[in-house]
């Protein structure tokens, strides 16, 4: 009787619904079709019949519904139909069976969509301003935004200024002075220039088909990058994507379809990569591209050996504090990093402030780069130049200093340290006969030994801050070298030698440091949004218990390393070492594709199209696509760039501002565990559907979606609920329901979490591990099974201890990895002389500073007016180069000529900077450019797009790793002009 | 009357282009009627942000300067463009794109550069100081907004009290010379006018190489006069800035106690790297 109720109930409140909202009643229209909700012995139901302006519906059984939701019992029924809904009973009726829906997913998707859009469509998002705009916010990779809005079309975005009803900024007094942040967030260039990436004439409009593509008969991959695409509608689109999944399946079986995707997305825990795609790719099964930790890897595959710190990829702790640094730390050395341009990942300028008052309160800086870079070039300080891939003959040479004229922290090294004695044999050269003396790495490094004894001296008798990378805690272009390896072990040992977590003594440059409340739980992106993949994500950490919904589940086991993709297309085999942060020693299970009884890859789910610029000699990739083998490629992008022009249907997403999501600030969690404690103020944001999906482009969700509705697994992929009641569900899984009601979090689009008190604040990083006290610091690992003694004893290593000489190295062989970390020169590099004969610059490529990897730079975007980014010429904007005045003079080369940087591999033409800023003999040049222009076949010839990657080389730090190692990279450079047959091409290109 | 001023500066500025993009952000795709007609997407650059790179390698610093309309009070733009030209009460200087078309000679007028013209409306275009936001109750303009490092401020004030500060806090325009009255006003403009000479002293100990602390260094001009005088610091670094470009003749006095004194002299032409200076 309580179900019958219930449902007649459901019927009213369709028919109200309709007579209060016309746009509604016009959706009841849409679908003819009869839906019916009735107990599993049809004892007791109700029908609906929609396809009028309202719903005409009937107690009893209907003899041919088109299709039905039955429950076990009467009570379920009743239970799970009665408000306030709980979709933890529905996924738990779902899983044992007592509830089920049967027929053609296009009407159960509409029936499901039409129940939620009753409470959805009172919804109301942003803030109404007095000149008629609507005011609402996102976020982006660089910071929140409001987003000013009239009549349908984005006005303009910027920083959010904080008002009264936010939480107060928090102050820390340190030296007899009070500091505090700005009322307002920060944003980077590439989130501020968001507008121009939603208007950008690269957007793609509607799906397209490569011309020369045929499904059902010729389908000319050779001609990938080359030939044109024509307009297809969504229907043939999904028809020929789904169809290709069942025909991978059905031809080729097991791994026969492989995803690959960037490493980062438009912001929002919905839509993230990790989220929306993976729980369709889990859906389908597929071959995984196993990502290395490109950003991370000599701390991954190096550091980590000597003192843990798996599940951040080998990074360091981030706790330090703000009152650590500016009580008791004298000076900061900045190695590898620059954080005023890598703004530690996703934090924007968050930091800038708080070097600004470490300068003011007389910390010294010393920058040791190949590039005066912009930290150093604000900061000031003393730079010192190393050439490139040699720091870790600097960093033996300081330590010999500190053991020769003992300027280190013997307690610390006897009770807090293992194996310093076969260090200390290697350093002072009794074990090889060679001391690594000031003297001995000149030669090397280009730094005289006078200055390197002058830093070892301040450093072994100043508190100091080493700034290890652009995070302050790894990171690095030291660490994406071939030497990138021993580059993060030295830091690590040389910090153990100085006693990591004294006072004032620590990796760290303030990029982690200030009192948020990391307490208060928001899911950060890593947890996966909905996927439910308790595998691929970090879901498992707290999410899936917080959030019900269905887990998912990749059921193919074989994976290809991401930088070996255009071998394992190519040549149909290869293998790799997985980034596995469990344990230290997950790293060494090598992997080999294929994997056995698989079927090789034939179609590529690609999504996005950055990897020309992300991946080392990448026109190995441009080839690859060209591979017979390669049946399919489908790439799903907002921007026609890259890779897309590549694909043979191009389907077209839209922008995190033309779909409903959610996502905090930075928040990025699994490797980046409170990565929040960079930000003045945590930020948690609704991110507002701010206009209409530009076009014919759906959100990624919605295509998967749709592609679900043709494999019949839409009701799994969504679980009936739409993006914006996704986002109202991991708002429920928070603390945010504590301080904000859903409907205000909604419209006014976010909250500041206020910050911590005093007694909230974690203590400084590795002061427990100083003072030999239990692990205090509140990230959740290692994991339990990690630690020798008692949980919570000491660090991951098998000693529990700082481990000059690691253990687990011991156990395996890889000749570039001993258990003491060695000084062996770079394969690629100035002592490599017959290559360095004919290549005679080195080539640095960092994270660029405008754009975030690919993002925001090409697409006709704001960026392109930016002359250290791009430069406009001859109608082409190039990517930009740096090179030191003297080797410009040398060819003859001036400011925004057009040059030609060539190898073996491939050759780029960038624009000239003519600088003192690097040092002579090195290029400087960012990595990830957006665009990936060939002059004539794509892979064969020269890339006017500005991919520097063309000239990197793909092979690894070290035999045993699938460590990237751009910045070892030789090169010549060379005036570039248009008067050559292949020049004219270009420029007609160009144009 | 209160009336809008900008004071950058040139010390805190680290070239972000935050200030570029907000004003790219705010004028391209938008129109505010009675203010500004839309900006092109590329070409323009309402507010420019200009480089100077002082010194040789290793000893190199790079100071940014973001220029834009300066709302000059006496404005060469005003006395070309009359009624297409407005100065209003609060200082801002506005081109009327309505009343402005077709007038190329506007855009010419600027000594500055800082009017652009758009080819696809005729019109002539500049930096609005956002006049039609502050109209609306906003506080500052947008390039102050999004400047994360305060370099830029914007300050309603009486003329009176930016003179004061002005003079107190030796802010500047960027051109003295062009005697406009500019309502923008520059701090540290040391950093891109003057210039500086830096060296290195390193001698031999213990029959290794070390950097000299602490050496007593005096900067002397051609006339022989003490000119400024500083220390070496541990890595033996020393730099006299504050320099007269193409300022001639100096010596560098190294005075090294029981090391001796060494003297170097060169001509200061742009700032320079004198290198490693050994005292044996
Ligand atoms: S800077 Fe140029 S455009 Fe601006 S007021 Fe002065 S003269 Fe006119
Ligand atoms: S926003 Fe500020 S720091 Fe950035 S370029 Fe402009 S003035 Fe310089």
């Amino acid at each position: 009787m309580r179900l019958a109720i219930v449902l007649a109930g459901v019927s009213f409140a369709l028919n109200a619904t309709a007579r209060l909202y016309p746009s509604f009643k016009a959706r009841l229209r849409e679908k003819k079709f009869v839906a019916q909700i009735s107990t599993r012995d049809s004892a007791k139901g109700r029908y609906f019949k929609f396809g009028d302006d309202r719903v005409v519906s009937k107690a009893g059984t209907h003899p041919k519904p088109d299709m039905e939701i039955t429950f076990r019992t009467a009570e379920l029924g009743f239970k799970l139909l009665t408000p306030p809904f709980n979709h933890g009973d529905f996924v738990n009726a779902m899983k044992n069976f007592n509830m089920e829906m049967s027929g053609p997913d296009d009407i159960t998707l509409f029936f499901t969509n039409t129940i939620s859009l009753m409470q959805t469509i009172r919804w109301k998002s942003g803030t109404k301003m007095p000149n008629g705009e609507t005011r609402f916010v996102n976020n982006t990779n660089g910071g929140p935004l409001f987003v000013y809005v009239k009549d349908g079309k984005i006005v303009r975005m910027t920083p959010l200024d904080l008002d009264e009803s936010d939480a107060s900024s928090w102050e820390v007094k340190a030296q007899g002075k009070t500091f505090s942040p700005e009322r307002k967030t920060t944003i980077s260039p590439h989130g501020l220039a968001s507008k121009s990436l939603v208007y950008s004439s690269k957007r793609l409009m509607y799906p397209m088909k490569r011309v020369d593509f045929d499904p059902n008969g010729e389908r000319n991959p050779q001609n990938r990058g080359i030939s044109g695409y024509e307009r297809i509608s969504w229907d043939e689109a999904l028809d020929i994507v789904s169809g290709e999944i069942k025909r991978m399946k059905r031809e080729h079986g097991h791994g026969a379809i492989l995803c690959s995707h960037s490493s980062h997305h438009t912001w929002g825990n919905i839509g993230y990569y990790l989220s929306s795609m993976h729980r369709f790719m889990n859906a389908i099964g597929h071959t995984k591209m196993a990502l290395n930790p490109d950003s991370w890897e000599g701390w991954y595959w190096g550091a980590m050996h000597h003192y843990g710190y798996s599940m951040r990829n080998g990074a360091a702790e981030t706790y330090t504090r703000l009152e650590d640094c500016f009580e008791h730390c004298e000076m900061m050395v900045f190695w590898a990093s620059d954080p005023e341009t890598t703004s530690g990942s996703y934090a924007a300028f968050e930091a800038t402030r708080r070097r600004m008052w470490a300068k003011e309160l007389g910390i010294k800086m010393v920058h040791i780069d190949p590039y005066n870079n912009h930290t150093a070039n604000f900061l000031g300080g003393k730079w010192i130049p190393v050439i490139p891939g040699t720091s870790p003959a600097l960093a033996h040479a300081i330590a010999y200093v500190w053991m020769t004229e003992g300027l280190y922290d013997m307690d610390y090294v006897r009770d807090r340290t293992t194996g310093f004695a076969a260090f200390e044999a290697y350093i002072l050269g009794t074990e090889d006969g060679v001391p690594k003396s000031p003297e001995w790495q000149a030669e090397e490094t280009g730094v005289d030994a006078a200055t390197v004894r002058a830093l070892a001296r301040e450093w072994g008798s100043k508190r100091t801050y080493l700034s290890a990378g652009g995070k302050g805690t790894t990171f690095g272009g030291a660490n994406r070298s071939s030497t990138g390896t021993q580059w993060a072990r030295a830091m690590v040992c040389l910090m153990a030698m100085q006693g990591l977590g004294k006072p004032g003594i620590n990796f760290g440059n303030l990029q982690y440091c200030t009192p948020v409340d990391l307490n208060f739980y928001f899911p950060a992106y890593a947890e996966g949004g909905f996927s439910g993949d308790l595998e691929g994500t970090a879901s498992a950490v707290q999410n899936y218990q917080r959030m019900p919904h269905l887990p998912s589940v990749n059921t193919v086991g074989q994976k290809i390393p991401r930088l070996r993709i255009p071998e394992a297309l190519m040549d149909g085999e290869t293998h790799g070492y997985p980034t596995n942060p469990k344990s230290i020693e997950g790293q060494f299970a090598r992997f080999g594709y294929p994997a056995p009884g698989h079927s090789k890859v034939h179609m590529m789910y690609k999504y996005g199209g950055s990897h020309f610029g992300t991946t080392m000699e990448s026109n190995r990739l441009a080839k690859a696509y060209r591979s017979p083998g390669l049946e399919f490629v489908v790439n799903q992008s907002i921007w026609n760039e890259g890779e897309a022009p590549f694909a043979d249907v191009i389907l077209p997403a839209c922008t995190n501002f033309e779909r409903d999501d959610i996502g905090e600030w930075a928040a990025a969690g699994g490797y980046s565990h409170h990565n929040q404690g960079q930000l003045n103020h945590r930020v948690i944001a609704m991110q507002h559907k701010c206009i209409e999906p530009l076009g014919e482009s759906k959100s990624d969700f919605q295509i998967f979606l749709d592609l679900a509705k043709k494999l019949g697994l839409s009701a799994y992929f969504a679980e009936g609920k739409t993006e914006l009641e996704w986002c109202q569900m991991q708002f429920l899984s928070s603390d945010l329901p504590k301080k904000i009601s859903w409907s205000e979090f909604l419209k006014k689009g976010y909250y500041v979490v206020p910050h911590a008190n005093e007694q909230q604040v974690p203590e400084t990083s590795y002061k427990w591990y100083a003072e030999g006290k239990k692990k205090n610091v509140p990230e959740p690992h290692p994991l339990p099974a990690e630690y020798g003694e008692s949980y919570l004893e000491g660090l991951q290593t098998q000693s529990g201890k700082i481990e000059f000489e690691a253990s687990s190295l011991k156990r395996f062989d890889d000749p570039g990895r001993p258990p003491v970390n060695k000084y062996i020169p770079s394969w690629e590099g100035r002592q490599t002389t017959d290559l360095y004969t004919k290549y005679p610059l080195q080539l640095i490529s960092p994270h660029p500073r405008y754009s975030f990897h690919t993002k925001a730079d090409g697409k006709d975007s704001y960026l392109c007016d930016i002359e250290e980014h791009r430069v406009l010429v001859d109608g082409h904007y190039y990517w930009t180069a740096r090179i030191n005045r003297q080797d410009a003079e040398m060819r003859g080369i001036k400011k925004h000529h057009l040059i030609k940087l060539y190898n073996d591999r491939g050759a780029v033409v960038c624009a000239a900077i003519i600088t003192d800023r690097i040092m002579p003999g090195v290029i400087h040049s960012y990595e990830s450019s957006a665009e990936y222009k060939p002059i004539g076949i794509p892979g064969e010839s020269v890339d006017i797009g500005g991919c520097v990657n063309v000239l990197t080389s793909k092979r690894h730090q070290t035999e045993k790793t699938s460590a990237s190692a751009p910045n070892a990279c030789l090169i010549q450079v060379e005036k570039w002009d248009f008067s050559s047959e292949i020049g004219s091409v270009a420029q007609e290109n160009a144009s | 009357m209160n009336k809008w001023n900008l004071i950058i500066d040139i010390d805190k500025c680290h070239n972000c282009a935050n200030c570029f993009i907000a004003a790219k952000d705010e004028y391209v795709g938008n129109e505010f009627s009675g203010y500004s007609a839309p900006q092109p997407l590329h070409g323009h650059a309402w507010i420019r942000i200009d480089e100077y790179e002082r010194g040789t390698y290793p000893a190199v610093q790079t100071s940014f300067v973001p220029k834009m309309c300066n709302h000059c009070d006496d404005a060469p733009c005003k006395k070309v463009g009359g009624d297409a030209v407005q100065k209003r009460a609060d200082g801002i200087v506005l081109i009327d794109p309505v009343k402005a078309k077709g007038r190329e000679d506007i855009a010419k007028s600027c000594p500055y550069g800082a009017i652009f013209w758009n080819d696809e409306l005729q019109i002539p275009q500049h930096w609005t100081f956002d006049a039609h936001l502050l109209d609306q109750g906003w506080k500052e303009p947008r390039c102050a907004q999004v400047c994360p490092t305060g370099a830029i401020t914007a300050l309603k004030t009486t003329d009176q009290d930016m003179e004061t500060r002005a003079a107190a806090e030796d802010l500047r325009p960027i051109n003295r010379n062009l005697q406009t009255k500019p309502r923008v006003y520059y701090k540290n403009l040391d950093s891109i006018e003057k210039c500086f000479i830096a060296g290195r002293v390193i001698h031999q100990k213990n029959n290794v190489s070390e950097c000299f602390e602490n050496a007593d260094i005096t900067l002397k001009n051609k006339e022989g006069e003490v000119v400024s005088s500083t220390q070496s610091d541990v890595y033996g670094d020393f730099r006299f800035d504050g320099l007269d470009p193409e300022s001639g003749e100096y010596e560098i006095i190294i005075d090294a106690k029981s090391s001796g004194v060494k003297s170097v002299k060169t001509v200061l032409g742009e700032s320079l790297h004198l290198g490693t200076i050994s005292l044996d």
